[in-house]
């Protein structure tokens, strides 16, 4: 891979001489751990001149945070540079001591964290923490001219009443204005690089796009180098000239951003713009055998190819379940479902209002909105976990509301969530075999022997080996997690399944993998999902209805075909617009 | 806010009448005669015992005497303790005191705590922090007796710095040495929280951004690292401070400190049933109060519960 890291991202447009701003020449950090050192970062080169854009692209676990971090010599924990050259303008920051790293910090680089939920200390205010650091740069002396700056900072970072704000605290603003401060916070010296580290990946499309642009206007104006690191690679192509894909610590590929992403030349960048589902792709289809899928997956870049045949050949018969699924009764029917919350001094607050929809036996709905719009609460009252203010949930001929005691135990058994978090949702103390086996011991089917039995099945139909019965959760991945809640959801042979945001934290190779396993899934077993989502990308290789939600209500609902060629409601236009990439064919 | 404060202290009604009755009972309910044991070996003429029982209300059914004593609060009067003083005088020769030594003692272990606990966390796994550790176990696995006897040893009788038992008056360079052994207990309980708090705090990722902000190494420990560690301590301090107040007993004991603590063993040794309620009310009503206390200090400390409310 050595060969293709000296393909660094130099233009030739940029190289009259100048020097680049930035140069990390072959950077090596190490983490010190029980097992000895672990490399994280492995020989990166990247090269950036002034007043480019470039983004570093790779899946959690890449490396390219620790880069980001080593840059501006703040790695977490025991991590340390253990190798490389790290030239601003000239200066090694490998060698600089702490005091000058001190004062390159914030006044020469800019940081714009991931996170804007802890990023901010919870107990000063937002107007001390810009302050601050505008004072530690020497920006502005005198407590007037402090705050003048401070307000004008923010206001510039897109915050219009910022000198109204200033007393208030992180937890009084949204998660947009708060990555508003933080990039404020971060601009607020004038650095001449800014790293951006993930900077919207917390925020719904419709925020992200906003922040996105205004960044990228607000760097354009002011003349800053922006490196920007993401996951996202339709948001890397959309956003940055350049662009670095980084793999278990090396950089396999860089160059100009929309060649890599048409033309990917390294087998795991076409692995990743394969893997990425966009506007472009379309529903997944069940291949039969989750082996196949699998397999296909290991191919690389034949498996987009393999999915074009595979959708000419089971298409119709899609469309074929679908007709019958029709006439069949619907699986769930929700009828003027509201739930209206009571908040202390505060009066009421209506999240799920008049709410519809009916699922046919054997598909898939989406119910796609932002956070806040509603989504999350019908499922809670679908699974019973939140009773309905008012309305009607049928489930499989059950009205909902009457269903108590025996029978809610026994519908349960039919109806079995997925969650987001796949770090939450396992009991670290319990291993892999009990996790999935809790519910058959719960509801009382077979005995140890059989349940065994099932639990090995269950591990089989979800592509994970066998062995894993005796692990604990702290011991996988992150997909492997999900796809053992996904087993445990399958134990009792529910008829319906309820996701939400089920692949929301995955990385794009890990979500298509168990996009996928869902779909075969749904194929071999019939079922129906209800499948809670903010991300429209992922709904449309996926759903084959779609619900948009907005406020409580349902906006707009079609097939998801007919959502995404012909969005009939502004609010469906903008989120299918704020999709990072949607203009940008991706190669295969 | 205000409307906050008084539901609190309405609740703090039952919780009192709740916790005298308890105690009455109790009392009432402990074996021997207090009238007959106050005159120890001698038998006293049956009508003197009479005599005091009618005085105490001694003669009455349970209840009877719990109300009359109810009644008596709400008069502002708290009984008469058998050696004939009022309950009330007792308690304002003996509350000052106790306050004065749970101050100091409270004092000594949060700047002390604090110091190490911070320095502790912040080079963690170096000799400084084993050193506390060990120091801390040491004086969290010793009962308080032997701290205090061996305090007395080595200060009081082999170097001299202070006197081993506190004189008439309690003063206050008398009171130094017995706050802090009531403060060693305390003190290895906040090192341990303040390391960790600050452990905690310091690989938050507003610790990092800070630094990313180009705050020097001094300016972030402070504002933003002990800052946001404090607040379960400055909460730990404040329970232990509602914790001496109701009287350390075995240290006052041992160093003979005219306090709450000892003032109260010695009223229930002696069955003195309006003594030992009256303690005990008053100090049912300082938990109550200092739980308050903490509650709007958590406010105080913490934005987001502040705003919450």
């Amino acid at each position: 891979m050595s060969d293709l890291t000296n393909t660094s991202g130099t233009p030739a447009q940029n190289t009259g001489g100048e020097r680049p701003i930035l140069e990390i020449k072959d950077l090596q950090v190490g983490f010190n751990t029980q097992n000895g050192l672990v490399k994280a970062v492995d020989g990166v080169n990247i090269t950036l001149y002034r007043g480019q854009s470039l983004a570093i692209v790779g899946e959690s676990g890449s490396g390219k945070s620790t880069t980001a971090h080593a840059i501006i010599n703040l790695l977490p924990g025991t991590g340390h540079i253990s190798g490389g050259q790290i030239l601003l303008d000239g200066q090694d920051l490998t060698k600089a001591s702490k005091k000058e790293m001190e004062g390159i910090r914030g006044r020469k680089i800019g940081f714009v964290p991931q996170d804007p939920m802890s990023n901010l200390n919870p107990v000063w205010s937002i107007g001390f923490q810009v302050e601050e650091g505008i004072r530690a740069n020497g920006i502005a002396t005198g407590r007037k001219e402090v705050k003048k700056r401070a307000i004008e900072v923010l206001k510039q970072a897109g915050l219009q009443d910022a000198d109204r704000r200033l007393k208030q605290f992180p937890h009084q603003f949204s998660g947009g204005m708060r990555q508003r401060v933080l990039i404020g916070m971060g601009l607020a010296a004038d650095p001449q690089l800014l790293i951006a580290d993930e900077p919207t990946s917390a925020l719904d499309v419709t925020v992200q796009r906003v922040i996105l642009d205004h960044l990228e206007s607000l760097t354009r104006e002011l003349g800053t180098t922006l490196l920007f690191i993401t996951h996202d690679l339709g948001l890397a192509a959309e956003r940055a000239e350049q662009l670095v894909v980084m793999y278990k610590g090396k950089v396999v590929e860089s160059g100009p951003s929309v060649e890599i992403l048409q033309n990917p030349q390294h087998p795991y960048t076409q692995r990743l713009v394969a893997a990425a589902p966009s506007l472009a792709s379309r529903r997944i289809q069940a291949t039969g055998s989750v082996h196949a899928a699998e397999a296909k997956l290991h191919e690389g870049a034949e498996s987009a190819a393999g999915d074009e045949i595979d959708l000419i050949a089971t298409a119709e018969a899609r469309a074929e379940a679908l007709a019958a699924a029709a006439a069949a009764p619907p699986a769930i029917t929700v009828e003027n479902l509201t739930k209206v919350f009571k908040i202390r001094g505060a009066g009421e607050f209506t999240a799920v209002d008049d709410v519809s929809f009916q699922i046919p036996k054997g598909t898939t709905m989406a119910l796609v909105g932002e956070s806040g719009s509603g989504k999350s609460t019908v499922a809670k009252m679908l699974l019973k976990l939140e009773d309905a203010t008012s309305g009607k949930i049928v489930v499989g001929g059950q009205d909902l509301a009457s269903v108590t005691g025996k029978q809610l135990f026994e519908l349960r058994s039919r109806m079995q969530p997925v969650f987001q978090d796949p770090y939450g949702s396992l009991n670290p103390l319990r291993n892999i075999g009990n996790t999935i086996s809790e519910p058959l011991s719960t509801h009382g089917v077979g005995d140890r022997v059989s349940r065994r039995e099932r639990v090995f099945e269950l591990l089989d139909q979800v592509s994970l080996p066998r062995t894993l019965v005796s692990r604990y959760p702290n011991e996988l991945s992150g997909g492997q997690r999900q796809r053992i809640a996904i087993a445990r959801a399958l134990a009792l042979k529910p008829e319906i399944v309820v996701l939400d945001e089920a692949v929301s934290a995955l990385d794009v190779l890990v979500q298509a993998q168990i996009l996928r396993l869902l779909a075969d899934l749904q194929g071999e077993l019939g079922l129906t999902y209800l499948f809670i989502t903010h991300d429209l990308a992922v709904v449309r290789v996926i759903a084959d209805h779609v619900s948009v939600m907005q406020r409580g209500r349902i906006v707009e609902a079609a097939t998801t075909d007919e959502v995404f060629d012909n969005p009939k409601e502004q609010y469906t236009q903008d989120l299918l617009a704020a999709i990072p990439g949607a203009n940008i064919e991706l190669g295969a | 806010m205000a409307g906050y404060i008084a539901r609190r202290l309405l609740q703090a009604i039952p919780v009192l009448l709740g916790t005298t009755f308890l105690i009455y009972f109790m009392v009432f309910a402990m074996p021997g005669d207090p009238i007959v044991a106050l005159f120890g070996d001698k038998t006293p003429p049956p009508q003197v015992l009479e005599q005091l029982r009618e005085r105490y209300n001694l003669d009455q059914p349970f209840i009877v005497q719990y109300f009359i004593f109810l009644g008596n609060i709400f008069r502002g009067d708290l009984g008469t303790s058998f050696s004939g003083q009022p309950v009330s005088d007792i308690l304002v020769t003996t509350f000052p005191v106790t306050l004065r030594l749970a101050l100091m003692a409270v004092f000594i272990e949060m700047v002390a705590g604090i110091t190490i606990g911070l320095i502790s966390g912040l080079r963690k796994g170096g000799i400084f922090d084993a050193s506390a550790l060990v120091v801390s176990l040491i004086l969290i696995s010793l009962p308080i007796f032997v701290i205090a006897f061996v305090a007395q040893y080595i200060f009081g009788i082999q170097l001299g710095w202070f006197r081993t038992t506190v004189g008439p008056g309690a003063p206050t360079q008398d009171l130094i040495l017995p706050a802090i052994v009531l403060a060693s207990i305390s003190f290895a309980q906040i090192v341990r929280l303040t390391r960790s708090s600050v452990l905690e705090t310091e690989s938050q990722d507003f610790v990092r951004t800070a630094a990313s902000k180009g705050l020097a190494r001094r300016r972030i420990v402070p504002v933003h690292i002990l800052r946001n560690s404090l607040i379960p301590v400055v909460t730990y301090l404040a329970v232990d401070f509602g914790v001496l107040m109701v009287g350390a007993t075995v240290t006052e004991g041992i160093f003979n400190v005219p306090g709450v603590g000892r003032t109260l063993y010695q009223a229930i040794i002696r069955g003195e049933g309006p003594t030992v309620v009256a303690f005990v009310t008053v100090m049912v009503l300082i938990y109550l109060v200092v739980n308050l206390l903490v509650d709007l200090l958590y406010a105080v400390l913490d934005p987001r519960i502040r705003y919450a409310k």
